[in-house]
């Protein structure tokens, strides 16, 4: 007879699982954002330790950003992100607390359609914030 | 006493980081990593040394530059401790620990590098 412990050590397997559903495909997908958002946050972490050891060591974090690599990279990161954002707003209606407005509940699509705008507005109020510092 | 659970702690580092990413995230990464190297749309010299620096400089800059690293790592890091699951992977406490600890050494350097380029 085998020892009680062995009996209990199964675990069904699950393999590939979220290969078979194209709805799970894109959970994934979503989920792996996590590992791009991750590298950027290093990348940025890189570019602040090279802007603390002088000029010439950050000009050499700027140059790294213009491989083709890097290049390369943050076009499938932009891509992983604007997902997050696109999944993160869709599901908004259901990860906030319902709000209440001249004693009515918030439409679900008024609540994503707001999380749009503030981040279509504020991604533009960036990209002028930076463009307004050009020499 | 009564073991407070640390979820909440995590969970609303998770949403902060989520939240923050949703909303400037996509444009961060384009300004960054492709717009400024290239030089398309945006200038080459838009990201250079003396306004970056002025940017680290200055206590908004600085808290601005802290928040984004630090959560975009947790944001991240939180759910890749929650994606190890759905690779049928047992999750232990180690796992918990070095997931969260690495945003939280993130962070740490993060703000030591901030408190180092100084005022």
């Amino acid at each position: 007879m085998p020892a009680p412990n062995l009996l209990n050590r199964y675990t069904r397997p699950m393999e590939g699982w979220w290969r078979r559903n194209p709805f799970y495909l894109w959970y994934m997908l979503r989920e792996a954002s996590c590992v791009f958002i991750i590298a950027y946050a290093l990348v940025l972490l890189c570019g602040l330790y090279r802007l603390s050891q002088g000029e010439a060591a950050f000009n050499g974090w700027l140059a790294a950003l213009a491989t083709p690599r890097s290049i390369a990279f943050h076009g499938i990161t932009a891509m992983m992100v604007l997902y997050h954002a696109w999944t993160w707003f869709k599901v908004m209606p259901k990860t906030l607390p319902f709000i209440h407005i001249g004693g009515k509940r918030m439409p679900d699509a008024a609540i994503v359609t707001s999380g749009l705008a503030a981040a279509v507005v504020l991604s533009a109020l960036l990209f002028v914030l930076v463009w307004s510092g050009r020499s | 006493m009564i073991r407070r659970s640390n979820k909440p702690v995590f969970w609303s580092l998770f949403g902060a980081g989520g939240m923050v990413s949703a909303l400037i995230g996509p444009m961060l990464v384009f300004v960054t990593g492709i717009a400024v190297p290239l030089g398309f749309l945006l200038p080459h010299d838009a990201l250079r040394y003396e306004r970056m620096l002025a940017l680290a400089h200055n206590p908004a800059g600085k808290l601005a530059l802290a928040v984004v690293i630090s959560l975009f790592l947790f944001h991240g890091c939180h759910r890749f401790y929650h994606c190890l699951h759905d690779f049928g992977i047992h999750v232990t406490a180690g796992m918990k620990a070095a997931c969260h600890g690495f945003a939280a050494a993130g962070t740490a350097l993060a703000v030591y590098l901030l408190l180092v380029i100084g005022f």
